[in-house]
């Protein structure tokens, strides 16, 4: 028997796959049993609502989406009154994730969202920040510090920070939020992109430029993910790309504790059970009694630092 | 006013009205120049779809192309007897290039069945159908669904050309009278299909309205349908990220009866929105 449950930024789960933020909904539960995951992570919500940003939203690549869709929210109560509870019947730990235009707005949510249903809040820091020409507070260690100081001064939950791909350094974003009282972070949101239609000349999104995400990014963020977990001590949840079982395997070994799954479940609604299932039947191959054990297992064949790593690579 | 189709299942947890049906190709094949339609066997599931719904298909991989995203494609046919569906199609890019690759017994993985099909009154006497080009193919399980009712059913089809004219037979054998206009011949333009529908409500009074596939049939519908006070719906088509409401891509301005608009979600809220509702798209 091999144990795959997991505690992760004071959230305990029965294994460690759960949705990425914005890639599950209600219409997920007319297919998949959600009561499997180990937690379910709702859609990012706003204080204020909003209609998102103008389409063609979407465009599609090879083993790649470019999304922009501007999070269209209804709201806290909405949250509180709907989303919640159709999702809290199904048994694992809900987490929210909250955006806001100001670090005291984002302290101010998170306090109003405060909920014994709710297990954890996420920070998704890296969405634009609307009012600041599209730079994501979480592109600046102190803007990101802020951001979650102002959350943990307005709950007890734990707060997750979703740290975004778009910076230079993200270890240092990493030890920003985690000196700010992070319980754990989320590596990362999607990769900041731009499509063009030659015919047309016109940019292939509303927005014109969006988020890339799906397998194809996957070798980057798991650098990334590498990146956070040797630079912070809080757990790492790795997120990007992941579409199988290995991949979960993957992120494990560059040091997350746990995994979200996103873009893949728009195409294979059976994935993140899947993989749940490959995961577990790769344990009692390995002889690997907890699933923890993997995190951070990674064999590197000489022992070398991550700067010695960048210096090759550079 | 009472509908009668189903309504958005009830989820309870352990009870899943959706599926990825793994279907098998029966025929493949073209219908003209541009159209092909695409014959499965499909699992219980798939079959308990109604009119309007559509399937999120899985485009097999050819060796030059993998589409990433599924491609939703409306129903065609809905064949409980035989136990299969249909989809009618046309070779427009990647996602309907793989799927004319698809050979007699190769699996379609089809999510589905989706999203909010059409809801017609009960007590419908005559019901009035407009479509263009490839949405037909949308409107013709409502036919069988208003004939199956009781309901008479007047189709208007409109191409290009005559040889573009697809689904008399499909829509006469679901008890439809059916009755055929093109670019070509000149008798297609929104001011003849109006004069058309109005003769045909002098003689039976129209109580329900069905549109797809043009911008500008939808309007003459609304307008029709405002005039005359009846309801009328419309299907719309939209390029899609999930199919399952998750992830916001397929939005559409929608207007509520205050007059206020908000983006919805063509594959969740949709694909049928009241003409009333939709602006365009």
């Amino acid at each position: 028997m091999v144990d795959l449950s997991v505690t992760v930024g004071g959230v305990h789960m029965s294994n460690p796959i759960m949705p990425a933020s914005g890639s599950i909904a209600e219409g997920m539960a007319d297919l998949v049993d959600l009561g499997k995951l180990g937690a379910i992570v709702l859609k990012t919500i706003t204080p204020d609502i909003r209609q998102g940003v103008k389409p063609p939203r979407v465009v599609e690549y090879t083993d790649a989406t470019l999304f922009s869709i501007g999070i269209p929210s209804k709201g806290p109560d909405y949250l509180l009154n709907h989303t919640v509870p159709f999702f809290a019947r199904f048994g694992p730990p809900v987490i929210a994730s909250i955006s806001a235009d100001t670090a005291e707005d984002f302290g101010t949510l998170a306090g109003y969202i405060t909920d014994p249903r709710i297990a954890a809040i996420e920070a998704n820091i890296s969405c634009p920040n609307l009012r600041a020409h599209g730079r994501a507070f979480g592109m600046d260690p102190v803007a990101a510090a802020e951001v979650i100081s102002a959350m943990k001064a307005n709950t007890h939950l734990p707060i997750w920070a979703k740290l975004t791909p778009n910076v230079g350094d993200i270890a240092e974003i990493a030890r920003a939020v985690e000196d700010a009282g992070a319980d754990a972070v989320v590596t990362a949101n999607a990769i900041l992109g731009m499509g063009i239609n030659a015919e047309t000349m016109t940019p292939r999104l509303g927005n014109v430029v969006g988020g890339l995400t799906g397998p194809a990014v996957k070798p980057v963020i798991l650098r990334m993910v590498n990146q956070c977990a040797e630079a912070v001590k809080i757990p790492v949840i790795g997120c990007g790309g992941i579409a199988t079982g290995e991949d979960v395997v993957e992120y494990m070994l560059a040091g997350a504790s746990a995994v979200q799954i996103g873009t893949i479940n728009f195409v294979h609604t059976a994935a993140m059970e899947q993989s749940i299932a490959w995961v577990e039947g790769y344990c009692t191959r390995k002889n690997i009694a907890r699933v923890e054990d993997l995190t951070g297992a990674l064999k590197l064949p000489v022992d070398q630092k991550s700067e010695q790593r960048d210096a090759v690579a550079l | 006013m009472t509908m009668i189709a189903p309504a958005k299942p009830e989820v309870a947890p352990g009870c899943f009205p959706r599926a990825e049906n793994r279907c098998h190709v029966v025929s493949n094949e073209s219908m003209n120049s541009e159209y092909r339609l695409l014959v499965v066997d499909a699992p219980e599931t798939g079959l308990s779809a109604y009119a309007g719904q559509f399937f999120h298909l899985l485009c097999p991989a050819t060796p030059t192309e993998q589409p990433f995203l599924r491609r939703p494609m409306s129903i065609y046919r809905i064949d409980r007897e035989n136990g299969q569906l249909g989809f009618l199609y046309k070779v427009t890019g990647k996602g309907t290039r793989a799927l004319a690759s698809l050979a007699p017994g190769d699996e379609l993985n089809a999510t589905g069945p989706l999203g909010v099909g059409f809801s017609l009154p009960v007590g419908t006497k005559h019901v009035a159908m407009v479509a263009r080009g490839v949405g037909l193919a949308t409107l013709a399980p409502l036919a069988r669904m208003a004939s199956a009712q009781g309901a008479m059913v007047t189709a208007i089809l409109s191409a290009r050309a005559p040889e573009f004219l697809m689904s008399r037979d499909e829509l006469e054998v679901a008890g439809a009278k059916v009755i055929e206009v093109n670019d070509v011949e000149g008798n297609s333009t929104p001011q003849d299909v109006i004069n058309r529908l109005r003769d045909i409500h002098a003689e039976t009074p129209i109580e329900f309205m069905a549109t797809c596939g043009s911008n500008r049939l939808l309007s003459l519908t609304r307008d029709l349908c405002s005039e005359w006070r009846i309801p009328g719906q419309v299907a719309v088509e939209a390029f899609m990220g999930c199919g399952l409401g998750m992830c916001f891509a397929c939005v559409v301005p929608v207007r509520d009866g205050q007059g206020n608009e908000e983006m919805k979600r063509v594959c969740y809220d949709g694909p049928v929105f009241g003409v009333e509702e939709v602006t365009a798209w």
